[in-house]
């Protein structure tokens, strides 16, 4: 049954209290939902970066449901070896029911170190539900820039300088990484629409196979935003279209939340101090417009208002 | 019990096999590969009921292989060379977490040159990582080493992982005739346990945690002194094993080592060819002797000592190097060895056989009378030597 709001999700909480993530954080928000749908019978691999440092700090953990982290690059071949430990276990009786297998990682985690480790667990085509928390850089070692930092944001690594507009390049298509794997669900999400994305987590976690969502997950410290406000930041995103929101089931693109008047992306980019020495030169500007007008061709976004 | 003609890297498989192996997560590597081969056969053809996970890389091998251990599987992966030094990160992760993984390593050369044939390098670069590492001599060994691993491994006062080193072509790759265990033998020997400290939903745990300086120290040390520990449990598996099989094979092979007035200390698969040396040296009157490592993780320091205690000078032939150290590994263990347990005896190192540059009986002899002449001198004029490199 697909949930229609709030109100139906699952009560039962396998994530916090007592995690140390800073107030604001989107990956404190993704946890939560991802554990609140995916339930007791769930086992999660998480990757090197905030969320598990931050998560299991010994002697304390906020997880409620069994949890492992192994590496920063290895999560999705992490979560290979439960679900053949799992599947070769109930074969013989040693078990007798069979867990969600849910991987959790950062960009870094995701498009750029671990992406090897990915490519392998999605081709092969194992059971499990990857899940990207995309804070759109290397936000545990203090923010350098990854390949999922956006066109013009400034990091530590990608800084705006007389050669330079901040990060230099535009955000690796993880979505589409995934899909030419050939794997029959993968989603974008935002935790603006936790309805949205609640039923998208639920859609990988019944499809068999290799699953993928890229969650974006604003981060405060590192977008320079006000800790109050990362949901509105990232429903803009979504309202500029600079991230859409759809799924791809069996190879086919379908928009899950249509946005029938786009805002334009000074209103996302003026938000966020990672954007600050760009939002006031039009030409750089532009540059982002044409990646959300793009956007919003490909999937049936309306018009800009003006 | 039933002798088949089996190689190296078959021994390993078919030990593999009787020991119902859960998940199987490895990658190709000369000359590890018909292992792998040979177990993907086992489990394509429903003679071993096993996830078999055809990984993209070593690194993604050990990882699946340390996962599926951590949810209560009994798991098993192997590798050599590249793929040695591919899953260095998570060698270390996988001892202090204290999983019971039990890994086949051919021996092989590292790059570059690149190059496919034995030495020690490989595992002589992690030898710091945490793990029980034996060697064996033979493809007989090596099937009894593996199924005693994974007794060792998944013994309550151990859990650690194993490694299994068996070197490159010289025993991957020769058949010979190897006396097996029936199946049941093999499981009453080495059973499947149920472990409770496993990722199961119906009992949650946190595998991983981040460790700050208030607990990172303690848990180092509790995998520290696991494999010191682990020694009894070593020692026992291999009695128990002889009681069933006829074959044990001790911490080490010591030959005629008693009166010997140098020892020739090796690991792996030339302790054979040094023992007929020795044998023909004894001959025409030559005092020597030699000592073949089976254990080199956890060192049996004081057993070596006492086993050197008699004779007048150590050759620690070696085929890995530690470039910028004093000398190679090996010899560094054995004079660190002799020197704790206030020995004064003169050894020397000998590399040899990198890159699977053969080791034959004339140079075996060679390094015998360099032995012989630090005896009679009772002093080393040089600590670190070659036999076989053209210089
Ligand atoms: C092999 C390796 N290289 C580098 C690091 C250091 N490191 C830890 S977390 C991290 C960045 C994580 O970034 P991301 O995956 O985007 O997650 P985030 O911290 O932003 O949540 C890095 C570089 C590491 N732990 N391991």
């Amino acid at each position: 049954m697909p949930y229609k709001t709030v109100k139906d999700l699952p009560l039962k909480e396998n994530f916090g209290p007592g995690h140390r993530l800073c107030q604001g954080c989107g990956a404190g928000i993704i946890a939560r939902l991802v554990t609140k749908v995916a339930g007791d019978n769930t086992i999660i691999t998480n990757a090197t970066g905030c969320l598990e440092v931050s998560s299991t700090f010994y002697p304390d953990t906020a997880w409620g449901i069994p949890w492992i982290h192994i590496a920063f690059e290895n999560a999705a071949a992490a979560a290979s070896g439960i679900r053949a430990a799992y599947n070769a276990m109930i074969r013989k009786g040693l078990k007798d029911s069979s867990p969600n297998v849910i991987a959790l990682g950062g960009d870094g985690g995701t498009a750029d170190i671990g992406l090897q480790a990915l490519s392998g667990a999605l081709e092969r085509g194992d059971h499990f539900t990857y899940i990207c928390y995309d804070n759109e850089a290397y936000m545990n070692t203090g923010i350098q820039r990854s390949s999922a930092t956006p066109y013009g944001a400034w990091t530590t690594t990608s800084p705006p300088g007389k050669l330079s507009p901040g990060q230099k390049t535009e955000k690796k298509n993880l979505v589409a990484i995934a899909v030419a794997h050939g794997i029959k669900y993968a989603a974008t999400a935002n935790v603006a629409y936790i309805v949205d994305a609640a039923n998208k987590i639920e859609k990988a976690l019944n499809t068999s196979g290799a699953s993928f969502i890229h969650f974006l997950s604003p981060c405060t410290p590192g977008w320079r935003i006000d800790t109050a406000s990362s949901v509105k930041v990232s429903r803009l995103a979504v309202q500029t279209a600079l991230w859409p929101l759809y799924e791809v089931v069996n190879g086919e693109y379908i928009t899950t939340v249509k946005v029938a008047k786009r805002l334009p992306v000074t209103e996302y980019l003026k938000v966020q101090g990672r954007f600050r020495h760009i939002v006031n030169k039009p030409e750089e500007v532009a540059k982002i417009q044409a990646i959300a007008d793009s956007n919003a061709a490909k999937f049936g976004y309306g018009p800009l208002s003006q | 019990m039933k002798t088949i003609l089996l190689s190296g890297n078959t021994s390993l498989s078919y030990a593999v096999k009787q020991l119902d192996v859960d998940v199987i997560s490895a990658y190709p590597i000369t000359p590890q590969t018909t292992m792998v081969e040979k177990l993907s056969e086992y489990v394509a053809n429903g003679e071993l009921n096993a996830e078999f996970i055809p990984v993209e890389s070593e690194h993604s091998a050990l990882t699946a292989a340390l996962a599926a251990s951590a949810a209560g599987a009994r798991v098993f992966t192997s590798t050599s060379s590249q793929g040695l030094l591919l899953m260095h990160e998570i060698l270390f992760i996988t001892a202090a977490m204290r999983m019971p993984v039990v890994m086949g390593i051919a021996d092989r050369a590292v790059s570059a040159p690149i190059n496919i044939w034995n030495d020690h390098s490989d595992i002589m670069a992690q030898r710091d990582a945490g793990w029980i590492c034996f060697f064996a001599e033979s493809a007989q060994e090596a099937y009894d080493k593996t199924i005693q691993s994974y007794r060792v491994a998944e013994d309550e006062n151990v859990h650690l992982p194993v490694n299994l080193n068996f070197d490159g072509f010289i025993l991957t790759h020769t058949y010979e005739p190897v006396t097996t265990l029936d199946d049941e033998e093999v499981l009453k020997y080495a059973p499947k346990k149920i472990r409770s400290l496993v990722l199961d939903p119906k009992s949650p745990y946190t595998f991983g945690a981040l460790g700050s300086p208030e607990y990172y120290f303690e848990a180092k040390y509790q995998a520290v002194k696991a494999l010191e520990d682990s020694f009894d449990a070593i020692v026992k598996a291999d009695k128990e094993y002889k009681k069933i099989s006829g074959r044990g094979y001790g911490i080490f092979n010591a030959y005629m080592t008693d009166d010997a007035d140098t020892i020739l200390v090796s690991l792996g698969s030339i302790g054979g060819s040094v023992r007929e040396i020795v044998r023909r040296m004894r001959r025409d009157g030559a005092k020597v002797g030699s000592l073949s490592l089976k254990l080199f993780r956890p060192f049996p320091a004081k057993q070596i000592v006492d086993t050197l205690l008699k004779t007048k000078s150590v050759v620690v032939l070696e085929k890995a190097t530690s470039p910028g150290a004093i000398s190679g590994p090996l010899h560094m263990e054995i004079q660190a060895s002799l020197k704790t347990f206030d020995v004064t005896i003169p050894a020397i190192n000998i590399i040899a056989g990198l890159g699977g540059r053969e080791i034959g009986p004339e140079d075996i002899r060679i390094m015998f009378n360099k032995g012989l002449k630090v005896a009679s001198q009772k002093r080393v004029d040089t600590i670190m030597d070659y036999v076989g490199v053209n210089i």
